[in-house]
């Protein structure tokens, strides 16, 4: 297994493929010949993610991003499971932007469960059609051959013949018809449901893996830009003298004025553009610009919780509902209400965006850290008066993502400066720009108030979500969210509810908003898991044993039907593959319950909380053990279940599950965006502090393995963790923390 | 300027207060050294110079001259040093964005004390962030090779 690199010409033929339909339909097109023979003339391509060499090496294209979660591996485990090759003889390479791969866009933590039949089809195809020259070349019936690890044996005779040597005639065979395909069985995996390795593994640990920043090319200038801080501002006038002073600058550039609506455009800025990155920095320091900050300068993010905390309070769209709510608080024994808070939060991948074009009279090639590269291809077409097909992405590797680089704002930024200069040009962003130009996680409150009778079971269940929505980012004055939205951890509640009333608004503000590591997951999980809790303490039960009670009988929770919600979007998967089950909720429940003990006595001062939430069709849960005391918190232990169906690389699936839990760490203990004066006040991590190892916990992760349609693992870690941080600390200290993050209340 | 970056002489015509990183990374194509803040807060840019383990973005080149210096590239010729195995071993990277710096920091703990406990790891890695949460990955690569490289005696 390496990653390679494939020389400009073998690229060509391999990854830019020229628009011919289907997915498998890209074979090459010899004609079947009737007197067979073995040709070795170079590599053979029989669909769009396999091809062949002479010396028997097989190159598969991994077209989903690579940011750490280790989809570059598994989209490979998949296509090499069912082609049945030697790992040590695949050659990893990286797809170019292009719809023929279908969703390239990597994101909703999509790679392997939106794929994974897919791929693994894609791998059988390539494998019948090696099987059919097989048996073309012996000249016996297909039901005589097998492919079993790079050969094909004759079963008649036991004859055996590599793949490599196969490759030619197995290009000019009919694609195989699908239905036709023979898929492996479970317990035949050879890589998938194995903790295999990830691909990049030694150039990662030698410094030799490629990111976006790294990139490089003859005459490559870099530019570094100031952007307005403000939201549709825009530079007035600007002095470039000192900057062009600055020894290695090579051009002042004014950037084009945000446009309205802002989606993923270059802005107002002035770039400086030099020979090397320290240089277009230095030159950045020596700009004057005197800016036109425009309609949002007085924007403030304190003012707009305050706004979205009133509408809170008030009557808003209604969405979903069941039965009378009136009647079940009219017949209530207790009645709760709490309103929680969630802040603005950036991304700060460790690489901060990074992107790089060479646009010419008549090409456009681009060499980004995207997650998104069709979406980059579509985004900057207009910018250079060519067809989005015609825009050549090549995809590096991301040093880390979480949604901040599937916006393609920074690479447009790079090819708008190419074509300005005729040269290729690196944009690399700094640390302050990545924290103030960012796409950012909404700012949210949501409410809710419950009703339950003497037996703490739930007569009805009030809730409204405020925050603005990602929507605005594509059109400002929206005024709802989007029903995707509210598919996130809001109208899909688990519990048995007698009666349900569901109300949401949106909130206008000049805020870059965008999807962030499981997006309105996080502020809705923090209240509806809050809120069980303290509906749990409310009525004397011990959380575990009340989620158990709400979970009541083994069922499937429909949205649709179930709460009127007809937009519910589910990860865009049907409810019939991937239903909201009830019995899969219980099952890492028992499992949390088997690795902690909830009810045993602790020092004064500690105590375990959990949370378990369904996102991205997976259930994950988590239990948090805390110890605060003289007002400083520790997190001691956690322990996190996932039952993400089958679980194609186990190994990957553990390591996102423990960075989610440290994400979700972060943004729970000291994550905050602030704005003010229309600017995001933080400015590096100083100030946006993320987790360091000194307050990172022991945590034990276990993955329920089964045969159930993989979900999403990904993101679905980061939910949960919050609300069974807050949870444990209520039942520590007797506190409520309703308002993240918990570094306001408590030294972290 | 003459600068000795592992093992090797360059020459590099670079003002006295460009940082270091940017000498590595842009006029020295030697791209394993990260940027990850610019103000020595994060730990991707981890270098060593006279063994000392230092933030390259934040290190004047002056500084480094006529120094050892020593980058993610030269820890071992083949990239099979004790610590970069057990980096494999235990499937430490995610992303692998700020593993160099990382490992430029473990090996700087792992010379000055080639047994630390779960303390003096913390103490001595909480410098270097790792946004995808590799840290209890890390911790444990840390002590297999410090199992290793002890048995080895002397730290390379």
């Amino acid at each position: 297994m390496n990653t390679f690199k494939l020389d400009r010409r073998e690229f060509l033929t391999l990854t830019g493929i020229a628009g011919s339909g289907l997915l498998l339909g890209c074979s090459s097109t010899g004609e079947s010949s009737n007197t067979p023979f073995i040709k070795n003339t170079g590599p053979q391509q029989l669909n769009i993610f396999v091809s062949i060499r002479p010396d028997n090496r097989v190159d598969l294209v991994n077209h989903r991003s690579e940011m750490g979660q280790g989809a570059k591996t598994g989209v490979i485990q998949l296509i090499a499971e069912e082609l049945d090759v030697d790992w040590e003889k695949i050659n990893v390479i990286q797809g170019l932007g292009n719809k023929e791969y279908g969703s390239q866009n990597t994101d909703g933590s999509t790679s392997i469960r939106k794929f994974y039949s897919k791929l693994r089809e894609v791998g059988a195809s390539a494998r019948t059609m090696l099987e059919q020259a097989a048996a073309q070349y012996w000249q016996v019936d297909l039901s005589k051959v097998q492919a079993k690890q790079h050969k094909v044996y004759n079963l008649t005779n036991g004859n055996s013949l590599n793949y490599g040597d196969l490759a030619e005639l197995a290009a000019s065979q009919a694609v195989p018809d699908v239905a036709n395909l023979r898929y492996k069985s479970s317990d035949e995996f050879k890589y998938i449901t194995k903790p295999v390795p990830i691909v990049d593994l030694h150039d990662m640990t030698t410094g030799q893996a490629v990111f976006g920043i790294d990139f490089e090319l003859d005459g490559l200038l870099v530019a570094s830009i100031e952007r307005c801080p403000v939201l549709y501002g825009k530079v007035k006038s600007f002095d470039a003298s000192a900057a062009k002073a600055v020894p290695g600058v090579v051009d002042v550039i004014n950037m084009p004025d945000t446009v309205k609506p802002v989606v993923f455009s270059a802005g107002s800025g002035v770039a400086v553009v030099a020979t090397n990155t320290w240089a277009a920095n230095q030159g950045r320091k020596a700009l004057k610009i005197e800016w036109d900050l425009g309609e949002n300068k007085d924007f403030e993010s304190e003012s707009a919780f305050a706004d979205m905390a009133k509408i809170a309070q008030s009557p808003a769209k209604r969405s979903a509902e069941k039965g009378d709510i009136e009647a079940g608080f009219a017949k209530a024994n207790k009645i709760l209400e709490a309103t929680y808070k969630t802040p603005f939060l950036a991304h700060a991948p460790m690489e901060p965006p990074a992107a790089s074009a060479y646009v010419t009279d008549s090409s456009c090639e681009i060499w980004a850290a995207t997650q998104n590269p069709q979406a980059v291809m579509d985004n900057v077409a207009g910018l250079v008066g060519l067809k989005p097909e015609q825009i050549k992405v090549n995809v590096t590797l991301l040093g880390g993502g979480f949604g901040r680089k599937s916006k393609a704002d920074f690479v447009a930024e790079a090819v708008y400066l190419s074509k300005k200069t005729g040269k290729p040009v690196k944009v690399v962003w700094t640390r302050e720009d990545d924290l103030r130009a960012g796409y950012f996680h909404a700012g949210a409150t949501a409410y809710i108030k419950a009703g339950v009778d003497k037996n703490a079971n739930i007569t009805a269940w009030q809730q409204r979500s405020v925050m603005p929505s990602i929507k605005t980012t594509f059109a400002p004055t929206t005024e709802e969210m989007l029903d995707v939205e509210l598919s996130l951890g809001f109208n899909d509640i688990p519990f048995e509810l007698e009666s349900l009333q569901s109300e949401s608004s949106g909130y206008q503000n000049p805020v870059r908003i965008g999807w962030l590591r499981s997006v309105s997951n996080i502020p809705h999980a923090f209240a509806l898991h809050s809120f069980v809790d303290e509906l749990a303490h409310a009525n004397g039960i011990p959380t575990h044993k009340y989620l158990r009670q709400l979970y009541a009988a083994d069922r499937f929770v429909n949205p649709p039907d179930d709460y009127g919600f007809k937009g519910y979007a589910n990860y865009d998967e049907s409810l019939e593959k991937h239903p909201i089950n009830i019995k899969r909720f219980k099952k890492v429940l028992d499992k949390l319950e088997k690795q902690v003990n909830f009810d045993e006595p602790l020092p004064q001062g500690q105590a375990w909380g959990l949370a378990i939430h369904r996102s991205f069709v997976s259930y994950v849960g988590v239990a948090s053990k805390v110890k605060v005391q003289d007002g400083k918190l520790d997190v001691l232990q956690m322990h996190a279940v996932i039952d993400c169906g089958v679980a194609v690389n186990p190994d990957r699936v553990h390591s996102q599950i423990e960075g989610a839990m440290i994400f979700g760490l972060s943004l729970a203990l000291m994550g905050r965006i602030d704005i003010k004066d229309g600017a995001v006040t933080q400015s590096n991590f100083h100030d946006y502090p993320v987790l360091r190892m000194r307050q990172c916990p022991p945590i034990q992760v276990e993955i329920m393995q089964s045969d159930a349609y993989p979900g999403g693992v990904g993101e679905p870690g980061v939910p949960p963790v919050a609300p069974s941080l807050a949870n444990a600390i209520f039942a520590a200290t007797g506190k409520r923390y309703r308002e993240l993050p918990l570094n306001q209340y408590l030294t972290v | 300027m003459e600068l000795k970056i592992n093992k090797q002489t360059h020459q590099v015509d670079a003002p006295d207060e460009m940082p270091l990183l940017w000498v590595l990374r842009d006029l020295l194509g030697q791209k394993g050294t990260k940027f990850g803040c610019g103000k020595g807060q994060c730990g991707a840019c981890t270098v060593h110079v006279n063994g000392h383990a230092m933030r390259s973005c934040i290190t004047p080149v002056a500084v480094a001259k006529d120094a050892n210096i020593t980058t993610i590239e030269g820890v071992d010729e083949s990239g099979n040093h004790p610590i970069q195995i057990a980096w494999r071993e235990n499937n430490v990277p995610q992303c692998g964005y700020c593993q160099s710096g990382q490992i430029m920091s473990a090996l700087n703990l792992l010379h000055n004390n080639p047994t630390p406990s779960d303390q003096d790891i913390d103490n001595a890695m909480s410098g270097n962030i790792c946004r995808c949460g590799t840290y209890p990955r890390i911790k444990q690569a840390i002590k297999d090779a410090s199992t290793v490289m002890s048995q080895n005696k002397g730290v390379k």
